[in-house]
């Protein structure tokens, strides 16, 4: 672990500030806090990764398999994870890191309760997929690939999810709705804060 | 490698086609209803699952022992949810539109009473007195399924169902033939890739049968990353042992020992009806060691593709099957010599895999029968867009686009007038009207600018702006370039900046002829189909919608009245009907409001966002609401 915190990778680092040496060396302590603090989280996710990689051989080609199964465990790629597969294949991290980064399907960052999946197929953009888009960011109030601060939503766009005969489609929680405008949004957002209430109700 | 023991593989084949036979016909023939339900992605993102669920409760509440299969897609993707019940003294009907409540009418109505709710009936399955048939749809002239057969009449987890339907008997038959005279049926049939290039098949599998090197691999290209097209995900999931059984067959022709089937991520319905078909391929000793009895082994592995588009071009594919970012090479050795793992490889598209064993099973000769001089065979196509019928559709090569749209997809919805189509995806381009009466084949489409791709084909109608279509595919493929060659990653955003400025209207007239000489750039420089393709669809819309380039250039109008930043919503005073609130409601952003005295509706320009919900509000009655660009049309409120 000590030899990581070097990497810029896979941690955005503060802008390093002037070269005095009290400065230089602060961010690292504080990474190295924060390494403590959140020990409890890094290591479940350290011990789910082994669980997933023990049913795998160590060989490059199975990067990507392992990398799919961790993110559907987990739901995202945390850098504990990354580093452990790292290892497990022998491969620098960078490798890993590049993978991930260069395919659409792998997240860096975790995902919120719902996710919201905008199509923008040729089909779906032509039907208004991108006014619905527009519609998503201002009701959720964040940008495509990201998560709502109170990890509720996080909203992306996929390619084409193959029906565009129901265009303009949004992919809520992995079941393509047909037909989602600005008014079918709104109704979603609707029924999902009324489930909530719902269960807040019953929990009570 | 020579498979011994012809005459083992056949009556292994025999003994396991009339177990399958035994059970298919038990199904048919047992005396009772079969209901299929149409459970593709295109159908559940319809409601098939509710259907299905409605149909098996109302039939446990009528106490009725009817079979209720899954089945996959018909190509009728217009009338999803569909139903099909076949009950004896029946011809097998089929339903379009069908709700839960409409399941349940259909289960009390029909399977228990005697009224086949006609008024619920899409078409028969067989030419009958009843009810009218798909064969008597005007379509069906057109229309001819080879790759498609199977697709939405068996189901696809049972691996029976394909086999009493004439499955697998053309891995039996190629099993009993020597590889090399697969191949010359196959290169006498002029099959050629189905992928978009169309590259001759018998020609690759030679080359990679020829070449040195063990072991030798097949992949099945399942990676269809084209927004709009949706064929090859129909028929992994709605047939897919016809996949396997054309790799099988690939293998023993080439001498491969090992198969991965490459599927996207976003399909994970295709994914696990793949995997379900492998095992009871397996199970059957249809896959693994010593298939049939002969001494042929092969065995596939299911792979993934984590979402990007290069990975459908065949280096990137083999790069990320290794696990490291799809990038491409260069070319040559082809994978035909070195592909996977440096190994010889062939790798061809699902469609061309489905075409194989229709090859071995009826012979190079019928094959060729259909088709052009140079394109043979069928092609499927999935129609998208402003169009009625839309779905699935499997013409001979050489039917012109106009059968196509028209006869096949019954043309434009709402009376709206046809302006281009859009073939072959990120890499095809716009045809207009004028180029409807082609022959649709390999060639023909290259030559008017676009090309066959994999099959997508979006029509667009007048509303559409054939700028902003451009801009669309040029985002994608800017979005997609893996970023390897200077002139794709760099030439494409800057086409990209020009066309998104020109859609705002600020666009200079010197910009198209830039546009045109980077996009040849853009070809020229860059590695992949990818980059060579990407300016297709500039080019294209510049070569025959030059005059709508104009127009937003010099007047800062959109003629189709789509781009955001040059139309703006007006609200007619002397249309508004005043004492109706529904656009006021309805305003995502409350931009709408009534004018103090008068009472008719006024939009505020700054608050509007242009999504359009208003003019879908407005009751058709009044009609108030119109579009106007360019946006300074608008008339200052009084």
């Amino acid at each position: 672990m000590d030899t990581l915190g070097s990497r810029a990778v896979f941690v955005k680092l503060p802008q390093r500030p002037a070269d005095n040496g009290l400065h230089r060396y602060a961010h690292y302590h504080i990474i190295q806090l924060a390494a403590m603090v959140m020990t409890e989280e890094q290591a479940k996710v350290k011990q789910q990764t082994k669980r997933i990689l023990n049913r795998f051989g160590r060989k490059r080609g199975n990067l990507i398999p392992v990398l799919q199964k961790v993110q559907g465990k987990l739901g995202y790629l945390p850098r504990e994870a990354m580093l452990e597969i790292a290892e497990f294949l022998d491969i620098p991290e960078i490798d890993v890191y590049s993978v991930v980064t260069f395919y659409n399907q792998f997240r860096l960052n975790p995902p919120g309760r719902h996710s919201i999946r905008v199509c923008l197929g040729t089909a779906c953009h032509m039907k208004g997929g991108y006014i619905t888009l527009d519609a998503w960011k201002r009701r959720l109030e964040i940008d495509r690939g990201q998560t709502t601060p109170d990890r509720e939503f996080d909203l992306d766009t996929v390619a084409c999810v193959g029906c565009c005969v129901m265009a303009p489609v949004t992919v809520v929680d992995n079941k393509p709705q047909g037909k989602v405008e600005p008014t079918k949004v709104d109704g979603i957002l609707l029924s999902f804060k009324l489930e909530k209430e719902r269960q807040g109700e019953e929990s009570r | 490698m020579k498979a011994t023991g012809f005459q083992s593989v056949a009556s292994t084949f025999r003994e396991i086609k009339s177990r399958a036979e035994s059970q298919w016909r038990g199904l048919r023939d047992g005396g009772k209803s079969v209901i299929m339900v149409g459970a593709a992605t295109c159908g559940r993102a319809a409601g098939a699952l509710e259907v299905l669920q409605a149909i098996k409760r109302e039939l446990k509440k009528q106490k009725l022992d009817c079979p209720v299969v899954e089945v996959g897609c018909m190509g009728h993707c217009y009338a999803e949810p569909i139903v099909t019940i076949s009950k004896p003294g029946y011809p097998p009907i089929c339903y379009r539109h069908v709700n839960p409540v409409i399941a349940e009418r259909l289960v009390r109505e029909f399977i228990l009473g005697d009224d086949p709710c006609l008024e619920f009936v899409l078409a028969a399955l067989e030419e009958n007195d009843l009810v009218p048939s798909f064969s008597d749809f005007p379509r069906a002239k057109f229309e001819k399924k080879v790759i498609l057969k199977n697709c939405g009449h068996i189901d696809p987890e049972q691996i029976e169902h394909y086999i009493a339907n004439g499955g697998y008997s053309a891995l039996a038959k190629a099993l009993q033939m020597q590889p090399e005279e697969i191949i010359d049926e196959v290169k006498r049939s002029g099959l050629r890739g189905r992928g978009g290039a169309g590259f001759p098949t018998g020609q690759k599998w030679e080359i990679c049968r020829n070449a040195l090197g063990k072991p030798k691999y097949v992949i099945c290209n399942g990676d269809e990353g084209d927004p709009g097209a949706f064929m090859d995900r129909a028929i992994l999931e709605s047939d897919p042992h016809s996949v396997l059984e054309g790799m099988l067959i690939a293998g023993y022709a080439i001498g491969a020992r090992y198969g991965y089937i490459y599927v996207r991520a976003e399909y994970p319905l295709a994914v696990r009806r793949a995997r379900i078909a492998l095992r009871q391929a397996r199970k059957l000793n249809l896959l693994g060691r010593n298939i049939l009895g002969s001494d042929f082994s092969f065995d596939i592995k299911l792979f993934q593709g984590s979402g990007a588009f290069v990975c459908g071009e065949e280096t990137a594919l083999i790069a990320s099957l290794e696990g490291e970012p799809g990038i491409p090479c260069y070319r040559p050795p082809y994978p035909a010599t070195n592909g996977l793992y440096g190994k010889p490889t062939v790798i061809n598209n699902v469609k061309t895999l489905v075409s194989i064993s229709h090859i071995v099973q009826n012979g190079a000769e019928w094959f060729a029968s259909v088709g052009t001089e140079r394109s043979k065979g069928t092609a499927v196509f999935a129609l998208a867009g402003k169009v009625i019928n839309t779905g699935l559709a499997e013409v001979p090569m050489g039917t012109t686009l106009r059968q196509v749209i028209f006869d096949v997809g019954s043309g434009i919805p709402g009376g709206k007038r046809f302006k281009a189509v859009q073939i072959g995806g990120p890499s095809g381009g716009c045809l207009p009207e004028s180029a409807l009466d082609l022959p649709i084949d390999f060639d023909s489409l290259t030559d008017a600018g676009a090309m066959m791709g994999s099959g997508g084909m979006i029509v667009l109608d007048e509303d559409d702006c054939m700028v902003e279509i451009s801009r669309y595919f040029l985002e994608f493929t800017q979005r997609e370039s893996c970023g390897k060659c200077t002139f794709c990653r760099l030439g494409t955003k800057q086409m990209l900046e020009v066309l998104a400025e020109i859609t705002k209207g600020k666009g200079k007239i010197e910009d198209l002829d830039m546009l045109s000489q980077l996009a040849e750039d853009i070809k020229a420089g860059s590695l992949c189909g990818l980059g060579k393709t990407a300016p297709n669809p500039v080019l294209s819309t510049l070569r025959y919608f030059r005059d709508e380039y104009e127009a937003h250039i010099k007047e800062g109008r959109c003629p189709a009245l789509m781009c955001q930043e040059l139309i703006a919503y007006y609200i007619v005073p002397e249309k508004c009907e005043r004492s109706c609130d529904a656009c006021v409601g309805t305003c995502t952003v409350e931009a709408i409001s009534s004018h103090p005295k008068k009472r008719y509706k006024i939009i505020d320009q700054e608050k509007c966002v242009k999504c359009g919900t208003c003019v879908t509000s407005c009751p058709p009655q009044y009609n108030a609401i119109v579009k106007l660009s360019p946006p300074g049309q608008v008339p200052a409120s009084k």
